[in-house]
């Protein structure tokens, strides 16, 4: 019995929404349910995904779950930094395929705005090792610019390789009307930016945001009943690394991303060429470049060269990102997996409106936590 | 003996390689061996998840070591603010193992390169606090 997703919704992500958490991911749950034939009391459990340091409300997954109408359905939380939505999937994936339940609701959201910008700031540091590497100040630009500097040096990349990646993301973030982030820039503006943690730049960096995402799974037999249109999860992979940056071994890779990959490929029986369209972790601009090559899209070291050729951009070898990315959309932790899912979903029924790549059958989403911390790759087919 | 004065801002007290701290006053820069299977740990830890031993001993490294990788940080977490900006390295010791920690602000950002020769040292802090970092070799 395969499992596939038959529905997807996203609130658009901003700065400071104005409403509450349970409001939030109502809005992504609505948007979800819209034009398929499924009322909200045949869901049979739900996950709950985010970032927790962000949270005030304790255990969200009952208050969420509470206002979505779930109430006597399980629930739980589902936590994996930057990728707690895709470890939602993989949980209701699980379920679905185990036949617990036969139709599940992820839903991920993060009010980043929750908190002050000074407590923000204090629990920035703590993200690495906090026994050894934050008491020297590290943060995540810090982390993905040490990945950054590596690339540079052993491969030739370049800043202004890296700023094409942004140049592509604003382009495609015009036609996302969810997207934070909807303006062009230009190569030289990104050149220009101030420093954030050299090499990296203010436009090689996504912001925070508020937003959710939902993503309704279920059985392909019930899934056929829900909706003409149900897109089938072909591959899941999930692989983790070391939080310590001392114990690592790939310093111009994330070798989770790779191995998740693998896995996904395995399970869906493709290989990187068959993919049609997909989204990845662009946190910054170098996690796109390395995704390239972590996912097979280019060898090792070629990343570069896929954006100088403009080979990510729809018509070329591979469509990344046509959404905008992490990098215009903005990046609300908890809900950005089930965006990245959402954006692939649509792509696949043939619903992505001016940033539609012709045909799509197949789409990947690759979703990161942490510094290469946490990897999931998802593999959808139509 | 206690853990928390390590580093600018510490976040952890308790912990079973606390004098660690200790040996760095002392001048030393200290890993610690498994004595079962003889893997070398740095940063120091007390328990070896390869065989589960518990049983370790300290072991002083020479501190030479080559800059893997590093990042100037303009953008700091609270604590650090004030001192932006500052630069982050990741360098491998001779032993194999490998080192995260900031560079001595006497080395000029023009200066910096991968693979260039630096020495983990000791560094005392304001307020008894103590640290290493990456010195020119
Ligand atoms: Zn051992």
């Amino acid at each position: 019995m395969g499992v596939a997703i038959v529905g997807v919704g996203q609130t658009p992500f901003r700065r400071n929404c104005g409403i509450n958490i349970r409001e939030l991911c109502f809005e992504a749950f609505k948007e979800a349910l819209e034009d398929i034939n499924l009322a909200p009391k045949e869901i049979d459990a739900s996950v709950v995904c985010s970032a927790p340091e962000y949270d005030k409300q304790r255990s969200p997954a009952g208050l969420i779950s509470e206002y979505l109408g779930l109430a006597s359905k399980p629930t739980l939380y589902a936590e994996s930094l930057c990728s707690s939505s895709s470890t939602g999937v993989r949980v209701g994936y699980s379920f679905i395929k185990s036949g617990l339940h036969e139709i599940v609701a992820v839903i991920g959201f993060q009010k980043m705005s929750e908190i002050s910008s000074a407590e923000a700031q204090e629990r920035m540091g703590r993200g690495a090792d906090i026994q050894w590497e934050s008491p020297f100040g590290t943060m995540m630009p810090a982390g993905y610019a040490m990945f950054a500097r590596s690339h540079m040096h052993k491969y030739g990349t370049t800043e202004g390789q890296l700023a094409k990646i942004k140049v592509k993301s604003g382009k495609y973030a015009l036609s996302n009307p969810l997207a934070m982030f909807r303006r062009e820039v230009t190569l030289e503006e990104c050149l220009k930016a101030r420093v954030i943690a050299s090499p990296l730049k203010m436009f090689d960096c996504c912001a925070n945001a508020d937003g959710a995402s939902c993503v309704i799974m279920a059985s392909e037999e019930k899934a056929r009943k829900i909706t003409d249109t149900p897109v089938r999860v072909a591959g899941i992979g999930a692989a983790s690394d070391t939080l310590s940056t001392t114990s690592r071994t790939n310093l111009t890779g994330l070798d989770c991303a790779i191995q998740a990959g693998k896995q996904a490929y395995k399970m869906a029986h493709i290989e990187p060429k068959n993919v049609d369209v997909a989204e990845v972790h662009d946190c910054f601009t170098i996690a796109e470049l390395m995704a390239y090559e972590n996912l097979g899209f280019c060898k090792p070291g070629e990343g570069g060269k896929l954006i100088e050729e403009s080979q990510t951009y729809i018509g070329g070898e591979i469509p990344v990102n046509v959404d905008g990315g992490l990098l215009s959309k903005g990046h609300p932790i908890g809900a950005t997996g089930g965006s990245q899912i959402r954006t692939i979903v649509l792509q696949l029924q043939g619903r992505a409106g001016k940033t539609q790549v012709g045909g799509a059958e197949i789409g990947l989403v690759h979703n990161i936590g942490g510094i290469g911390l946490y990897g999931n790759v998802t593999i959808l087919k139509r | 003996m206690s853990f928390e004065r390590f580093g600018k801002i510490g976040f952890i007290s308790e912990t079973k390689v606390a004098s660690f701290v200790k040996h760095l006053e002392d001048g030393k820069i200290m890993a610690t061996r498994c004595s079962r299977c003889g893997k070398l740990y740095f940063p120091p830890r007390a328990d070896c998840p390869d065989d589960l031993s518990t049983d370790m001993t300290w072991q002083q490294l020479s501190g030479r070591c080559k800059l893997l990788t590093y990042t100037t940080a303009h953008f700091a977490p609270t604590g650090f603010r004030d001192d932006v900006p500052y630069t982050i390295g990741l360098a491998e010791c001779e032993e194999g193992v490998k080192v995260y920690a900031l560079l001595s602000k006497d080395i000029d950002e023009k200066e910096m390169r991968i693979g260039m020769d630096l020495q983990v040292t000791p560094v005392r802090l304001p307020n008894s606090r103590i640290t290493y970092e990456l010195k020119k070799a």
